[in-house]
């Protein structure tokens, strides 16, 4: 049989669960078996899952492959119904569908100094870019939020590929209190570009920090997607007065030209559906 | 002695259909489809006309005359071979061919009654097959050679189907995790339902063709990449870039391009939530926004999910629409309001960012514009708000770009379709495209006709090459 067509058949098969992790409640670490896409992969770029046949398309950031093994990671958080059920699943389980790369890849040119900003699950990915501007040897200034020092993740991961890190939460159980220092960090370190992942609100936040330093900042949205492929639309964006495709066009953008209103505006566009849909997963104790 | 010749009936057996009030509760299929002996009663209307004028207005040449005198002797195992001969997916073609445009244009029944119903015909016979379990004819022998099929739809699905029966070996890749295309993602179940297209891919792949689904061309591979391991390859990714109207308040929530709707109800089975996960909100007020089979296919799936009042806003009027007259006259039975020559200017959001109402022109008709329609224009001061809570904009879709922007080399037009001859080759040697992505948008059959010549076309290649 010619392998290359064997390869390809093997790879149509269901994705494995190589790896699952808590890295804090609700919050998991997850390796898919995926080696086309492994192989393919860059970091900003995303994957669409599917669990099982009624499921919904999950979008989720890649954040980290591995060629050699075959792998992709994403880490996921729990806040409704599908990344509830995503979460209830076991290493050596298997999902049905998952479709990427997607999306443009991340711009990782030397650009000198760069401060990636990563705020709750999204430190993951961030992480994965972080590392790719590491190695192509720019000075890298970490930026990682959560909402409480119990919800920190990657501070390890990231520690190891900045060359200073900054800790901050919330409420200020850990690190600094809000994003407000940042402020001070800008002015005394020049800063050539700004990577920012993270709620659509920290993405915002920083991008008006930076407009009046004129520093460049990248910010990577995640609007409701369905097919992640440029022909439904759900994911449009108003970046500079222009109707944009996040999946295609995106999700890298620049923060100082985002409509970050709308955006918030349209994550919310199911909220009551999302909400009866958890609701009566909680009915049956979890159990789908 | 010569037999009295029978009368002819100039009628055409009517098809039995869900009765409106009930349907728009469902959906299922609206057309039931018909019984032996409706099938045989509408054959016998054939004249076996020896010219066939209806075969020519086939794109893909069925020989009519002859599976419908089968049909009419009741051997419709033969009959769907017949069909078959010429149509991969007649069960399809059956249900969703533009038929009054096509074969049934020019039918000698036409011209002293109803047109035969070589449609309801064609879906009769593939439905019996497929009841019964479809037959797959001895497998040809393997000529080593292999092609490599970007897109499930039906441009793709021919050419797989095809190129496989000729021995060669085919690979799919589609980016969705189904086959089928519009087919499947698009045209709703209650018109289409989706185990048919699912019981025509199982037939292709059972012809030998390899489907590899969540394959997106150009990110996972490009062309190029599928080259270094196929002999050829064939795009037909269709025109799935839904076209928005560029008007103030587009981004509202509440407002849908048409593909995300019929994407969320069909391929995603939003009308079963929360059963299946995929939500869609649906409100009581609901305008579409044009006038072809994706505004027609939006408008009646919103009816279905509980609108109380759909309206469809086009710019022109009933004579321009580009859709079935069939369809139309279906959603008008499920209580669809058509507004003519209006066109919406902005959408107006309440605080919270969901659209709440639409500020409407009216429009007259103009001269003639390049396809031949005459061209609306606004007529200034007739303004006036129409209360909605949902819209669907169903303006049009263009080609998919993906390929184009990562394919080097590739000819493609300023409306982003790429370029081939009459057989489908584009200027990358060993590279054929066809179906939408060539056309831009256009049907089912001339897709499938399309595949049908560039099949044609790449085996001459694969046979020609060393
Ligand atoms: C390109 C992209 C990358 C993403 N990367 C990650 C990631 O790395 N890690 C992670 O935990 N999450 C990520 N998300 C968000 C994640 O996809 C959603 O949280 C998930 O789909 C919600 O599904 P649910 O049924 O559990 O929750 P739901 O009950 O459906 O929704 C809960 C909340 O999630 C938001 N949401 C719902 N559906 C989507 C959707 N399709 N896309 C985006 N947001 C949605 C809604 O605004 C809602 O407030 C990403 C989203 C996109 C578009
Ligand atoms: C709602 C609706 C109703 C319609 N009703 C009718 C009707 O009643 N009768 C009729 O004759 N016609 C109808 N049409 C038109 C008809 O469906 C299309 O003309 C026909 O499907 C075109 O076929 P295709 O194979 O060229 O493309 P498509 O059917 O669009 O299939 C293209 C496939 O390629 C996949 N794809 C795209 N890009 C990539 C990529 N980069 N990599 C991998 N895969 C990719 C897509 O996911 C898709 O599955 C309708 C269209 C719509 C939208
Ligand atoms: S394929 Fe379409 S056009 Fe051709 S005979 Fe069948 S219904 Fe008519
Ligand atoms: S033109 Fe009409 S009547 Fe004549 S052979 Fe064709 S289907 Fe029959
Ligand atoms: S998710 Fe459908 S166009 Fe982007």
């Amino acid at each position: 049989m010619d392998q290359i067509l064997q390869g390809l058949r093997e790879a149509t098969n269901l994705h494995e669960i190589v790896t699952k992790r808590e890295l804090v409640p609700q919050i998991n670490l997850f390796e898919f078996s995926a080696k086309e896409t492994a192989a393919k992969t860059k970091p900003g770029q995303f994957v669409i899952l599917r669990i099982d046949e009624n499921g919904e398309r999950i979008p989720l950031t890649i954040a980290g492959a591995n060629v050699e093994k075959g792998t992709i990671t994403v880490v996921c958080h729990e806040v409704g119904k599908s990344t509830k059920q995503l979460g209830t699943l076991k290493k050596g389980d298997y999902i049905l569908d998952l479709l990427g790369p997607l999306g443009k890849p991340a711009e990782i040119e030397k650009f000198g100094t760069v401060l990636c900003v990563g705020g709750g699950v999204m430190t993951a990915p961030l992480h994965f870019q972080a590392k790719a501007f590491h190695e192509a040897a720019h000075k890298v200034i970490g930026v990682i939020g959560a909402r409480t020092e119990s919800h920190l993740i990657f501070e390890d991961e990231m520690r190891n590929v900045c060359d200073e890190l900054y800790v901050a939460t919330d409420d200020g159980t850990k690190g600094y209190k809000g994003l407000d220092f940042l402020k001070e960090l800008l002015k005394k370190t020049k800063t050539d570009r700004v990577i920012v992942m993270g709620p659509v609100v920290t993405m915002k936040v920083v991008s008006e920090l930076t407009r009046s330093h004129g520093i460049p900042t990248i910010v990577n949205l995640i609007p409701i997607m369905v097919d992640g492929m440029g022909m439904c639309g759900a994911c449009r964006v108003t970046v500079g007065g222009k109707t944009l495709f996040a999946c295609v066009d995106g999700p890298d953008f620049d923060g100082h030209l985002v409509d970050f209103e709308e955006l918030m505006s349209r994550l919310k566009m199911f909220t009551p559906q999302e909400k009866l849909a958890f609701v009566l997963q909680e009915e049956r104790g979890g159990n789908l | 002695m010569s037999k009295p010749k029978p009368e002819i009936k100039k009628e055409v057996v009517p098809m039995p259909k869900q009765d409106p009030e009930e349907r728009t509760r469902n959906f299922n299929e609206v057309a039931q489809g018909y019984t032996v002996e409706q099938v045989v009663a509408e054959a016998e209307r054939c004249l076996q006309c020896v010219k066939a004028p209806c075969v020519q207005g086939c794109p893909v040449e069925v020989d009519i005359p002859a599976f419908i005198q089968l049909i009419k002797e009741k051997r419709f195992a033969e009959a769907i071979r017949k069909v078959k001969e010429k149509n991969s997916l007649p069960a399809i073609c059956g249900r969703v061919c533009p038929q009054e445009e096509q074969c049934q244009a020019s039918c000698t029944m036409g011209k002293i009654g109803d047109p035969v119903s070589i449609g309801r015909l064609e879906r009769f016979v593939s439905d019996w097959e497929r009841e019964r379990g479809l037959q797959i004819t001895e497998k040809p022998d393997t000529t080593g050679k292999r092609v490599a099929i970007v897109g499930a739809g039906p441009a793709g699905l021919t050419v797989a189907a095809n190129l496989a029966k000729l021995g060669h070996g085919v690979m799919v890749f589609e980016a969705l995790h189904k086959p089928g295309g519009v087919l499947i993602y698009g045209i709703p179940e209650f018109r289409l339902p989706k185990k048919i297209v699912e019981a025509e891919a199982e037939y292709i792949k059972k012809l030998g063709v390899t489907m590899k689904m969540n394959a997106l061309i150009g990110r996972l591979y490009t062309i190029g990449e599928l080259l270094d391991r196929f002999d050829a390859a064939f795009i037909g990714t269709g025109a799935g870039l839904p076209r928005f109207m560029r008007i103030p308040g587009e981004n509202l929530c509440g407002v849908y391009s048409a593909n995300e709707f019929l994407i969320r109800v069909n391929l995603m089975k939003a009308y079963d939530f929360p059963r299946c996960d995929t939500p869609i909100f649906v409100g009581e007020k609901v305008a579409v926004i044009g006038g072809g089979n994706t505004a027609m296919d939006s408008t009646r799936c919103a009816l279905r999910l509980g609108a109380k009042e759909v309206k469809i806003v086009y710019r022109r009027s009933r004579a321009e629409m580009p859709t079935r007259a069939e369809e139309v006259e279906n959603a008008e039975e499920e209580g669809v309001v058509l507004e003519f020559l209006t066109n919406p200017r902005r959408f107006i959001g309440n605080e919270r960012g969901w659209v709440k109402a639409m500020e409407c022109i009216r429009m007259r008709l103009g001269e003639p514009d390049a396809s031949g329609r005459r061209r609306p224009v606004p007529i200034e001061g007739s303004e006036f708000t129409m209360d909605v809570d949902t819209v669907i904009i169903a303006i049009g879709r263009t080609p998919n770009p993906i390929i184009q922007q990562t394919t080097k080399g590739l000819q493609v037009t300023k409306w982003g379709t790429i370029v081939t001859d009459e057989n489908g080759k584009t200027s990358i040697q060993g590279v054929y495209a066809g179906g939408d992505i060539v056309t831009g948008q256009a049907t089912v059959i001339s897709a499938m006709g399309a595949g049908k010549k560039a099949a044609k076309a790449i085996h001459e290649y694969l046979m020609s090459k060393k």
